[in-house]
């Protein structure tokens, strides 16, 4: 048995195509459940971020806490969650939430603290408004590494958003949780290519959002 | 409030640091009971070794750094009743490096004051056009990153956005020092220039007392502890230290430099020892000289050769020795004068007008005579002599 047989079968098999159990049907779940997750993550992470890398403080305790989030177990989370607090969509973003933040929120703060002093200097002493030098002097030049930090974060959480499957959600989870269940291997690898492919694409769409957002002058070319 | 030095067709402000002391929450002093009057319309130098204090003073003029006692007034009105954002849209600000927005074009560097302060995006941008003109940048350059430019570019970017909203101060921290010398003599030279067109009150710091003594107007010389040790301009300062702090901090070659300031003008020239590279064997036999100085048919100087080498139809100008570098003496000054006579075989410096023509020579001895008068007379001429 190949790995390849079973993806061409999976893909191959029209029923696999339509109804609630259809690929595009959990591949748009997939799609919302890891936007919402990033979006919630980025609001938390990069205001704070944003506000302690311009003022440079707090650095110490971000790390304590980013470590510490990085160090719970994202299923094990869940499960916990889901006993606490039963099923729904609220169980499964808490861990996805909890995995994205702390890309998000170390490397926009890491990312606005190392931008070079003088141009800072320079803003400052012509008298612009603190808020206008982190958005028009610190922002632009720190996006690139920011932008890093949200697609590192956005991977995690499309590889991780299988878990939902596991409290009775859809996205391609279902896939794998119900392949496994089942003995239908087809349909594991089915939803693990699934998974590995949104995950490139959105790489993809973390490069254009790069090329397009990045001023010339910061990319350097 | 003119000012006798100053430029009468400038729009800069006067400044009056007040017994001014910067003291840390650590115990530090960074300036001490500081005074200092910056007359308007001209460039005033702060100069000094690290840790002097000359930036923290410079810092506190913007309110970059808040003063623990004293008062500084500008154009008599307490800089702390102002709103810091006003004071400093006021006041042109130029760093080390530039400090220029990588993310922004060369175009847009030199808006941004003006674009802070509300200015519709077409009418910023042509303002900023005319400053690259202003402070010698090509316009071509207008679309391009600063990555794409020299440091000695960035530099003048940095100048003309820190003049884009015409302010009446401009506060310069160290704003050359990364620049390779022959790239930051052109700078100043352009800071003169533009000074001289626009009459800025400029406060310049520097640890470079050359620097100090070829822009300053006034030259305020600090040492450690944020104490001023001399406030004066640069001839006299050169001629009087104050003390030995400021001696030694002017050099060694202080009474060289201090020839900046004397006037090359009035030094008698003689032509005797002058001959054409087609002259006769009479014209050769002439002169009671051993160095004769061959000039082509035009006047222009080919170099010092021996008589006794030169044979009358026959001078081998290849095999002259230089002349090194001529001076100018309606412009240039005796330090100028002194040196073309020190790298001279001759021991004589040649004087050409401004078309390159010799129009005589003039020997060490001579020369030493004029300083000895020159010093005789008293003090250096307040204009200074561009050297």
């Amino acid at each position: 048995m190949n790995v390849l047989n079973f993806v061409n079968a999976f893909f191959s098999d029209s029923a696999h195509w339509h109804g609630y159990d259809g690929i595009p049907q959990r591949l748009l779940e997939h799609i919302q459940y890891s936007v919402l997750a990033l979006a919630l993550a980025a609001a938390i992470g990069l205001p704070v971020g944003l506000l302690t890398g311009h003022t440079g403080r707090g650095g110490n305790a971000l790390a304590f806490i980013a470590t510490a989030a990085r160090a719970l177990p994202s299923f094990g989370l869940l499960v916990l969650i889901v006993i606490m607090m039963g099923f729904g969509l609220l169980p499964v973003m808490i861990p996805l939430v909890i995995l994205a933040v702390p890309p998000i929120l170390v490397t926009t703060y890491e990312a606005v603290r190392t931008v070079d002093p003088s141009p800072v200097d320079a803003a400052r002493g012509m008298g612009m408004h603190e808020s206008r030098i982190l958005f028009q002097v610190e922002l632009p030049v720190a996006l690139p590494l920011i932008l890093s930090g949200l697609r590192s974060a956005a991977i995690q959480i499309v590889s991780t958003a299988t878990i939902a499957a596991y409290v009775s959600l859809g996205g391609l989870g279902r896939y794998i949780v119900d392949g496994l269940y089942q003995r239908d291997y087809e349909k594991v690898v089915g939803g693990a290519t699934l998974v590995a492919v949104l995950a490139l694409v959105t790489l993809a769409l973390f490069w254009a959002v790069g090329r397009l957002a990045v001023s010339p002058g910061v990319r350097r070319r | 409030m003119a000012n006798a030095s100053a430029n009468p067709k400038g729009s800069g402000a006067l400044i009056r640091i007040d017994s001014v002391t910067k003291r840390y929450p650590d115990g530090t002093v960074a300036v001490d009971r500081l005074s200092l009057e910056i007359p308007d319309r001209s460039i005033t130098v702060l100069v000094g070794p690290s840790g002097c204090g000359k930036t923290t003073t410079l810092r506190m003029i913007n309110r970059m750094v808040e003063p623990s006692e004293g008062t500084i007034l500008l154009d008599g009105e307490d800089i702390q009743r102002r709103p810091v954002t006003t004071l400093r849209r006021s006041m042109g600000y130029v760093i080390q490096n530039a400090g220029l927005f990588q993310h922004r074009t060369i175009l847009d560097n030199i808006a941004t004051v003006p674009r802070v302060l509300g200015w519709g995006k077409q009418k910023a941008r042509a303002r900023a056009a005319e400053l690259m003109e202003r402070v010698g940048l090509d316009t071509a350059l207008a679309k391009r990153y600063p990555y794409q430019l020299s440091g000695g570019q960035q530099q003048r970017v940095g100048v003309a956005r820190a003049l884009a909203a015409d302010p009446p101060v401009l506060l310069m921290d160290e704003p050359f020092s990364a620049v390779d010398p022959v790239v930051r003599k052109g700078l100043q030279d352009e800071l003169l220039r533009i000074q001289d067109e626009l009459g800025k009150t400029i406060v310049f710091v520097t640890h470079d007392i050359d620097e100090a003594i070829k822009l300053g107007t006034m030259v305020a010389v600090m040492r450690e502890g944020g104490h001023l040790a001399q406030y004066a301009p640069p001839a006299e300062l050169l001629s009087h230290p104050a003390d030995a702090f400021v001696e030694d901090f002017l050099g060694a070659d202080r009474g060289i430099r201090r020839l900046s300031f004397f006037p090359a003008a009035e030094l008698p020239l003689t032509t005797g020892q002058v001959i054409t590279a087609d002259a006769t064997a009479e014209q050769l036999a002439a002169p009671d000289e051993p160095w004769l100085l061959i000039t082509d048919a035009d006047g222009r100087p080919l170099g010092w050769g021996e008589r006794r080498d030169l044979t009358a139809g026959d001078i081998r100008t290849d095999r002259l020795l230089p002349h090194g570098r001529p001076f100018v003496p309606g412009s240039d000054s005796l330090r100028t004068a002194l040196d073309s006579a020190v790298l001279s075989p001759a021991g004589h410096a040649v004087a050409v007008d401004d078309t390159g023509r010799v129009t005589g020579v003039v020997s060490q001895a001579t020369i030493g005579e004029a300083i000895r008068s020159a010093h005789a007379g008293g003090h250096a001429d307040e204009a200074k002599v561009a050297s």
